[in-house]
């Protein structure tokens, strides 16, 4: 089994007095697709923030790239190449696409690579639409156009590990295919991805290895094959998935 | 009042006004990047002409011995972390705790700036002035910055009455006036306009296009806007907001400073002048919104203007006036929206 490039173990995040992220664990491996699943407000997001270290960690143990941070900070993250696609995208409204883009690779240029351009490059190629749109303000574009942006903004950076926050939310099935897409491509390229959904179908579909969020704490984990196939999980996501869908 | 009259006033006008505009753009700009309403804007307009008046009387200013304080503070602070860090970053470090407050030291106490040109004397004011922003964030400002703007705002009162303080200290309780960059005038029609008049229109306007020109072109200018726009975007891309507010600052001292040299040469500046001025500019930057760069300098030029012409009809309450003016502008915007959000 090769090496970890993310590894949580034993986490716990709290707002205040309240926890809201109860001893989790997980593992994602350099080129594997892992996803999170469960309802609204089971610590999903939390879950991600703390990892990056947006949110302090009340108790556990962060491991990224061979490092071991009992305190993690967001800027040494970033720089490691840890990136994260927020749920609520945080874009720049008021600035061009474009702009957006290139202080995608802000940390890049901090660190001394002078390869935007062709980053830039490579992210047009993967989104044609934010090359059209490239001199638009940011808050002008379409829901569909702004993940794309804030995934692409991601891409500048070039990480290691990608994390995406409910990716497909208020989006139109054809697109969340076309980013999942991109996804697997990116995959196989190399990059790590912790994607956390809601649309649990597309998620594990995609994915090589689940985990299933309850209310703060991991309720199953499994390769994603086995878990689609799970009595539990279909019940409780995937027959909810169809009946009523979250695109 | 006649026409020529008239001119004169608006000329005066305009040359504060173009001072008080920079005071704005500068409080709009640590306003958006730091949440910070930054009351000691003024002092370092007054610790710019002030220090820039020691050296022509042949004193030694006391913003020097400031500098070096804070300097040895933050050695004392962020010293340890920055050896563990090591590499270029230490070296960094040491270039701005150590290397330059020691090339300042140098050229205050050993280059006898009594004796050189006055530009040079102003440059090495400004260069005196200008670490103190990033300095006072750092030590002041940082360890609280995820606090409340109320919170924030009483800091920056404290911080500005310190200050203050400190000038009387470090100047004494008398005024200076320095001379003049340019002797020189013409006369345009009936109109007379100082050497000293363009002088400040013109570097405001440097320094203006200056500050546009790095906000919309430079990599770390963008990264400043991003900072104000969507702190959590920028902290995402690895974009400090530690690192985003010194330069915020910094760039609140050098206008500061530049401001002060810039007109003490038409105003006796006292140690405690700062915060009139500071205030104009302040009553611009509401005007914008603390939000719009370009409506707080176009509110600034009028409270510049307003002053103007109030001191010839009624001298007595020219401040009153110009202070007045905030309280329909003020209602006007609370009802207009709520621009000036407290984020969470
Ligand atoms: N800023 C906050 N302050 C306090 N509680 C919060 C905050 N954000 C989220 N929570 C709580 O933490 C829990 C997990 O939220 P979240 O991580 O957003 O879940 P998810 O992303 O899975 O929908 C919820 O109970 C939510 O109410
Ligand atoms: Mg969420």
């Amino acid at each position: 089994m090769s090496e970890a490039l993310l590894e949580v173990s034993d986490l716990s995040v709290a707002y205040g007095q309240i926890e809201a992220v109860h001893h989790v664990s997980l593992r994602v491996l350099p080129g594997q697709i892992v996803t999170v699943i469960g309802p609204n407000g089971a610590g999903k997001t939390t879950l991600l923030s703390a990892i990056i270290g947006l949110l302090p960690c009340k108790g556990g143990m962060v491991r990224y790239a061979g490092e071991a941070y009992a305190r993690v900070t967001l800027e040494k993250m970033v720089a490691a190449g840890m990136v994260l696609v927020p749920e609520k995208r945080e874009l720049f409204a008021e600035m061009s696409v474009l702009d957006n883009l290139l202080l995608g690779a802000f940390m890049r240029r901090r660190l001394g690579f002078r390869d935007e351009r062709q980053t830039l490059a490579t992210v047009f190629a993967l989104f044609p639409r934010l090359k059209e749109r490239a001199q638009q303000r940011a808050g002008t574009l379409s829901g569909g156009e702004r993940q794309m942006l804030a995934i692409g903004r991601a891409l500048m950076a070039r990480p290691r590990l990608l994390m995406l926050d409910e990716p497909s939310l208020g989006l139109a099935p054809l697109i969340v295919r076309e980013i999942f897409r991109i996804l697997a491509d990116l995959a196989a390229e190399g990059v790590a991805i912790l994607l956390v959904e809601q649309n649990a179908r597309a998620a594990l579909q995609l994915a090589d290895y689940g985990y299933v969020l309850e209310t703060g704490e991991i309720a199953l984990s499994g390769r994603a094959d086995e878990l689609s196939e799970d009595a539990r999980v279909a019940e409780s996501y995937l027959g909810q998935a169809a009946g009523c869908p979250v695109a | 009042m006649d026409l020529q009259i008239a001119l004169l006033l608006a000329q005066d006008g305009v040359v504060s006004g173009a001072i008080y505009a920079l005071l704005a753009l500068a409080l709009v700009l640590v306003f958006a990047v730091t949440r910070v309403v930054f009351i000691p804007q003024g002092e370092f307009v007054a610790y710019g002409a002030l220090t820039l008046a020691s050296f022509q009387m042949g004193k030694i200013p006391g913003t020097l011995w400031l500098l070096l304080a804070l300097a040895f503070v933050i050695l004392l602070v962020d010293g340890p972390a920055a050896w563990r860090q090591g590499g270029r970053g230490f070296l960094l470090f040491l270039a701005q705790v150590v290397l330059y407050p020691a090339l300042m030291a140098a050229a205050v106490l050993l280059g006898q700036p009594h004796a050189w040109p006055l530009w040079a004397q102003s440059l090495l004011a400004l260069a005196l002035v200008a670490p103190l922003g990033p300095q006072l964030y750092r030590l002041v400002f940082q360890p609280v910055a995820e606090a409340s703007v109320l919170m924030l705002l009483i800091v920056a009162v404290a911080l500005h009455l310190a200050l203050v303080g400190l000038g009387l200290v470090f100047f004494g309780a008398e005024g200076s006036r320095t001379p003049p960059f340019s002797e020189a005038s013409w006369e345009v029609g009936s109109l007379v306009v100082s050497g000293q008049s363009l002088w400040v229109l013109g570097a405001s306007a440097g320094l203006i296009v200056a500050l546009y020109l790095f906000f919309e072109k430079t990599l770390y200018g963008k990264a400043l806007r991003a900072t104000a726009m969507n702190r959590i975007g920028a902290r995402l891309m690895g974009i400090s907001t530690t690192f985003a507010g010194k330069i915020a600052f910094l760039f609140a001292a050098v206008i500061g400073g530049a401001s002060g040299i810039l007109i003490a040469p038409i105003t006796t500046i006292y140690y405690d002048t700062g915060f009139l001025i500071g205030l104009k500019g302040f009553v611009g930057a509401i005007v914008g919104g603390l939000a719009s760069y370009p409506v707080a300098a176009a509110g600034a030029l009028l409270v510049g203007l307003l002053e103007s012409f109030s001191s010839f009809w009624a001298s007595a309450y020219k401040e009153v006036l110009v202070f007045t003016l905030i309280i329909p502008v003020l209602l006007w915007r609370s009802w207009q929206s709520h621009q000036v959000e407290e984020e969470e």
